[in-house]
């Protein structure tokens, strides 16, 4: 879309806007995310840049909120020996990321496997009822998630699941399959049924064709499939909020009560932290994105 | 081939008439396709689809009166809720009252009736813990208690809350309420709380997929015709959010809208405003809106964008060439071809919007909260599951039908994430 040359003013003119327009509407995407940055420096405990901080100041700088994720909640921060071990076991914000990767961990295991079991029967021309089942199975994302978890409390309770983790990872299972399912299906477009067809033909088993030739070609899906199963578990709040008792507090819902109570810059360092993680699942992502272009022989983009 | 061919059934391998053979193949594959989906069905329907029917049937039984106060339950059930209460009912009434006070259920039921008819608990409650020393005649020594009892609209409510079996908190959710004798009227105008929450709702949800079909529809142009490589490369840019916790998003802006915040310093800086008179930009509807168009703006953007990728350019070409301007060609060839993304993003958007929670609880002050906070609070904190159910299943039926809608025009299959 470059500018022809024979370009008049007036389309110049309109070329250069659309682009600021453009540069401004990224800017609006990306800046409260860079800004969380910085600010997780911050010597004081504000949420705002300091005169020091905008004249770069060393002494405005510091990792303080970085040692007070470690150290809120640490029953001897001061102690030489044993510092880990207290840190690993005492501190809030510590014991909230083991239970968030816990979590996040268990369930997508629950929903990645059943999930593509799902799709690889839904993706057969033979599969009855094909539309109502995919609506049905894609319906998680879509109900509001205050029902969900009202619904999952209520009957969980009655199982003695509430404040548990088992309850969690079950409802965070629930939440995480469509995305499988989405993901999984999309590679399954482009899938030749002859290789089954043809391994079956050879005399493979079903399991082993399902293994040795279906699983390779959708990994991809299925590993794009368990990021984003993952990271909808490792970033939901509602439901934690309402079956999680405080052992099973994760990082959403410590931040969730952190911006409601004592609003402290930690919550920025937390922030800068897990800003770190999406760009490593990011890139993951679009490592895995590009290797299955090659793999089905699409030309990369 | 002989001519008995054509009236013999073809046969298998095995003997069985081919078209036999071939149904029952089907059926097997069928099957098979049915059986590997069955492990999630089953999961589905016990973690997610059958809570949420017990959740909203919630909505239309509560059983809480009619099982601490059985005896008056059943003298309410005879009474036609217009004549004055008799003596029976009155003597019911204070043999339940001297039980539940006994078992400690009597706040309960209590809190049961005062839904109904606000002010009453107390009189349940106060009037419990004279119950054993009354004697008969019960109508003038419970009237003598607390005068109320005389009044036939505590008896109709009453009446009310012993139905186990019930339309009142549906109608309570729409700001209608239900009489003793099961008929419906429309709550006063000051009372009428739910139904102008659902509009607000709606028109959050509207204004959010508004602004971000504005935002989202010049990005998506600009990365569908730029090369590829750069066009990734702005994606990134989109997708980072998507992908950043929506808790981040909310602190990020926060720290950015606050009155101490990022664009309030700036705009003290340049003098835009003096440091006294800072804008309130967020703890309102205003920084509800924002933190959602923010949040929300991906999901228009990505399927605008792998709508835009597919048209091909030599339709507009093509228009040029005819002697179109740009603005027509634009509206008239390039505009009706997006359509379809338009629609995938905006019932998306809107859809995902209506249901909202986080953003609005912690950015949205007073006026910017929305349906599913109503029904977090009457979860958590007012402990009403019958309303908080009876507005779940409103909520609910607004976005299935969206749901409906969005697989009518977009096809659910056509759903893509990045």
């Amino acid at each position: 879309m470059s500018l022809p040359i024979y370009a008049g003013w007036g389309e110049r003119l309109w070329y250069y806007t659309f682009r600021a327009i453009c540069a401004l509407i990224f800017l609006f995407l990306i800046i409260p995310i860079i800004v969380v940055i910085p600010l997780s420096f911050n010597v004081e405990p504000y949420f705002s840049f300091t005169s020091g901080m905008l004249s770069f100041d060393p002494d405005a700088y510091s990792l303080r909120w970085y040692k007070d994720i470690f150290t809120n909640g640490m029953k001897n921060p001061e102690a030489t020996t044993g510092w880990w071990a207290d840190a690993w076991n005492n501190s809030q914000w510590l014991r909230s990321m083991r239970n968030s990767f816990f979590i996040g961990f268990c369930a997508t295991i629950i929903s990645t496997s059943i999930g593509t079991l799902a799709a690889v029967g839904l993706a057969r021309s033979e599969m009855p009822w094909k539309n109502q089942i995919m609506a049905l199975l894609i319906s998680p994302m879509i109900v509001p998630l205050v029902i969900t978890a009202a619904g999952a409390f209520k009957a969980f309770s009655m199982l003695n699941l509430a404040y548990t983790f088992t309850g969690i990872i079950l409802a965070h299972a629930v939440l995480g399959t469509p995305f499988v399912i989405i993901t999984v299906t999309a590679t399954l477009v482009g899938f030749d049924q002859s290789l089954v067809r043809a391994a079956q033909s050879m005399g493979a088993t079903p399991l082993r064709t399902f293994f040795k030739v279906q699983m390779p070609l959708i990994m991809p899906g299925v590993i794009s499939g368990a990021l984003f199963a993952f990271i909808t578990s490792f970033d939901e709040v509602v439901v934690v909020i309402q079956m999680a008792a405080a052992e099973q507090r994760t990082i959403p819902r410590q931040m969730f009560s952190g911006i409601r109570e004592q609003i402290s810059p930690t919550i920025l360092a937390v922030a800068t932290i897990l800003v770190l993680i999406s760009i490593a699942l990011l890139a993951t992502l679009e490592m895995i994105r590009r290797r299955s272009e090659k793999l089905r022989g699409l030309s990369p983009s | 081939m002989s001519d008995t061919a054509g009236n013999a059934p073809v046969l298998a391998a095995d003997g069985t008439p081919l078209k036999k053979a071939l149904d029952a193949a089907l059926f097997r594959n069928r099957l098979r396709a049915f059986l590997l989906v069955s492990p999630l069905l089953l999961f589905l329907l016990i973690t997610f689809i059958i809570p949420i029917g017990m959740f909203l049937l919630s909505g239309f039984h509560d059983p809480v009166f009619s099982k601490i106060m059985p005896k008056t339950t059943q003298v309410l059930g005879e009474w036609d809720s217009t004549s004055e209460p008799t003596e029976a009912m009155y003597e019911a009434l204070v043999a339940d009252l001297v039980v539940a006070r006994k078992e400690k259920t009597i706040g309960r039921a209590a809190t049961r009736v005062n839904r109904e008819l606000s002010g009453t608990r107390s009189l349940f409650t106060g009037t419990a813990r004279k119950a054993a020393k009354l004697e008969a005649p019960f109508k003038e020594a419970m009237i003598g208690v607390k005068k109320n009892w005389a009044d036939p609209e505590v008896w109709k409510a009453m009446k009310v809350s012993s139905r186990a079996w019930t339309l009142s908190y549906l109608a309570n959710a729409l700001d209608y309420k239900q009489l003793a004798d099961g008929s419906f009227e429309a709550q006063p105008e000051s009372r009428q709380i739910h139904v102008p929450l659902l509009l607000k709702t709606l028109w959050i949800s509207l204004q959010v997929t508004i602004y971000c079909l504005l935002l989202g529809y010049p990005i998506a142009y600009l990365m569908s015709n730029l090369p590829a490589r750069s066009s990734n490369l702005l994606m990134i840019l989109v997708l980072l959010p998507f992908w950043t916790s929506i808790l981040v998003r909310t602190t990020a802006w926060i720290a950015m809208l606050q009155s101490q915040g990022v664009l309030n310093d700036l705009f003290v800086f340049f003098g835009i405003t003096d440091d006294g008179s800072r804008y309130s930009l967020i703890y309102n509807k205003l920084g509800t809106l924002i933190a959602m168009t923010h949040i929300l703006l991906p999901f228009m953007v990505l399927p605008l964008y792998s709508v835009m990728r597919g048209i091909p350019p030599s339709y507009v070409r093509a228009a040029k060439s005819m002697g179109a301007t740009n603005w027509t060609t634009f509206w008239r060839i390039y505009a009706p071809q997006t359509v379809p993304g338009i629609g995938a993003g905006a019932i998306l958007v809107f859809i995902v919007a209506i249901g909202y929670y986080i953003t609005p609880a912690l950015v949205g002050g007073q006026d910017g909260q929305m349906i599913s906070n109503v029904i977090a609070f009457h979860m958590k904190s007012s402990l009403n599951w019958s309303l908080a159910a009876a507005l779940g299943g409103v909520l609910l039926l607004v976005v299935m039908t969206l749901y409906w809608v969005y697989d009518r025009i977009v096809g659910i299959d056509n759903m893509k994430l990045g």
